[in-house]
């Protein structure tokens, strides 16, 4: 008898685990953003996706709000606010 | 062909018969034979595997897993404080389902560091998902690594073996052995085919996460596996002896003058080759004494034990381990497999010896038989030498 035992690449997609985020979250304000890419490069989970200025933004069904983007951004554009207070 | 051959060496002959592809380990006493013949062996060319020199028991572990994920017949060997060292990777192995193959030459555990045989190693680690299979002799540890093989590689179990053979007595000792043939072996033990196997062209992950949703599963596989294995390997040992012509009575006991036996000592390894002589002297007096073999430890035969058992007056269970601050492990088992059950014996009595190299004698098996005698033992501790112990420091 076999349990789970083996997975195909990219699977681990099907685990939403945005849901393990508590409290805090990114907010991309999108108003200063030179597209610098320091916030999707330092993401942990792989997570922040953009192309142009003030497109970047997080999934956050993978967003796990641990604000390293918020604390990399070189303009100050990424705010973290309480869950509640997200638009 | 019959050869005049040390323990270690033959289990090195057999294993070269088996084909393994890869070879990883780190030397350790009593094991050290073992893996320097085969690494012999690779370096004159007679064995064309890969033997990957690593610098630990845990990285010997962790490159025979590897070697097993990517669909070859792997092969390591260690003892005591190297099987604790691989020991998370031992239970890796058996939940990522590879059939490995492992001779455990058993030796106690530090502190105090010692060297020599009892069976704290491998017993320590029963409950990783690895067959456990005992030697009594060295023609018994050869044969027992072919039948690991055909077991672990089997479709419906593909799960690690571990063969024990006492450290010494056995990998050191030197017997007449029935080496088999090459062609015998290829017969016996056709070219490995793994399942599924690590392949950059069609890429899978092994032994990734699994949440509370799919964990116990993982888990409870296994154990249902293990479970069937009490009935594959009769039929895999019923094959070895059509092919070897030596059988071991389906491979999960040997019952050695049981059947009218007034007492029974139970044991595992080669101590019980002691134990059958006691046995031999004690039946030339017309004493109906007998002994149960346990080959098979994991998975644990408890109901062949129960049949073998159950109309045995007294019962004396021979560890060559402890529990420390239990009852010993063998006995706990024993003892399970009877509660609750109207035919039993009056007396499981359950004894400690051979620890640390402290020869089993057969002074101290006939002392075990006289304790027999008495109320039902706890953990007697047999040879025990009180001059040694003080109250206090």
């Amino acid at each position: 008898m076999f349990g789970p035992l083996i997975v195909k690449p990219k699977t681990s997609k099907n685990n939403k685990t945005g849901a393990w985020r508590v409290e805090i979250r990114p907010k991309f304000l999108q108003k200063n953003c030179i597209a610098c890419k320091m916030c999707l490069m330092i993401c942990p989970e792989n997570c922040i996706s953009g192309t142009e200025k003030n497109t970047y933004n997080s999934d956050f069904n993978f967003c796990k709000g641990c604000g390293l983007c918020a604390f990399i951004c070189p303009k100050k554009d990424i705010e973290m606010v309480k869950e509640e207070q997200r638009e | 062909m019959r050869e005049f051959l040390e323990g270690s060496r033959a289990v090195g002959d057999i294993v070269k018969l088996c084909k393994p592809g890869v070879i990883s380990a780190y030397p350790i006493t009593p094991q050290t034979h073992i893996v320097e013949e085969l690494a012999q062996m690779v370096a004159d060319g007679s064995l064309k595997a890969e033997f990957i020199n690593v610098e630990s028991e845990h990285s010997a572990a962790s490159a025979v897993l590897g070697g097993s994920a990517a669909g070859v017949r792997v092969y390591t060997a260690t003892s005591s404080q190297g099987l604790f060292l691989m020991a998370e990777v031992v239970f890796n192995i058996a939940g990522m389902r590879l059939p490995v193959v492992m001779t455990c030459a058993n030796r106690a555990i530090s502190a105090p560091i010692n060297i020599w045989n009892d069976q704290q190693d491998s017993i320590s680690l029963r409950d990783a998902g690895w067959l456990q299979l005992y030697a009594e002799n060295i023609q018994e540890a050869v044969d027992l690594h072919l039948i690991a093989y055909k077991i672990a590689e089997n479709k419906s179990v593909m799960l690690p073996v571990m063969v024990c053979m006492d450290g010494f007595i056995l990998t050191h000792g030197i017997e007449t052995v029935d080496m088999p043939a090459q062609e015998q072996v290829d017969k016996f033990l056709p070219p490995y085919q793994p399942l599924y196997k690590l392949d950059p062209k069609d890429p899978l992950t092994m032994g990734p996460l699994a949440d509370p949703d799919s964990y116990t599963e993982a888990r409870y596989a296994i154990e249902e596996t293990l479970k069937d294995t009490l009935g594959l390997i009769p039929k895999v040992n019923a094959e070895f002896a059509a092919i070897f012509g030596r059988d071991y009575g389906g491979g999960l006991i040997e019952e050695y003058k049981t059947k009218d036996a007034d007492k029974v000592v139970v044991a595992l390894g080669s101590v019980c080759g002691t134990v059958k002589e006691v046995v031999d002297e004690f039946r030339e007096k017309g004493k109906k004494i007998g002994l149960l073999k346990i080959i098979s430890y994991r998975p644990f035969p408890g109901q062949a034990i129960y049949e073998a058992l159950k109309n045995v007056p007294k019962v004396a269970v021979l560890n060559r381990a402890v529990s420390l601050g239990s009852y010993a492990p063998l006995t706990s088992e024993i003892k399970a497999v009877f509660f609750g059950k109207t035919k039993r014996p009056k007396i499981i009595s359950s004894f400690i010896a051979g620890l640390g190299g402290r020869d089993i004698t057969k002074e101290s098996v006939k002392e075990i038989l006289r304790l027999l005698n008495g109320k039902e033992r706890v953990a007697e501790f047999i040879d025990l030498k009180p001059e040694l112990l003080r109250e206090s420091y």
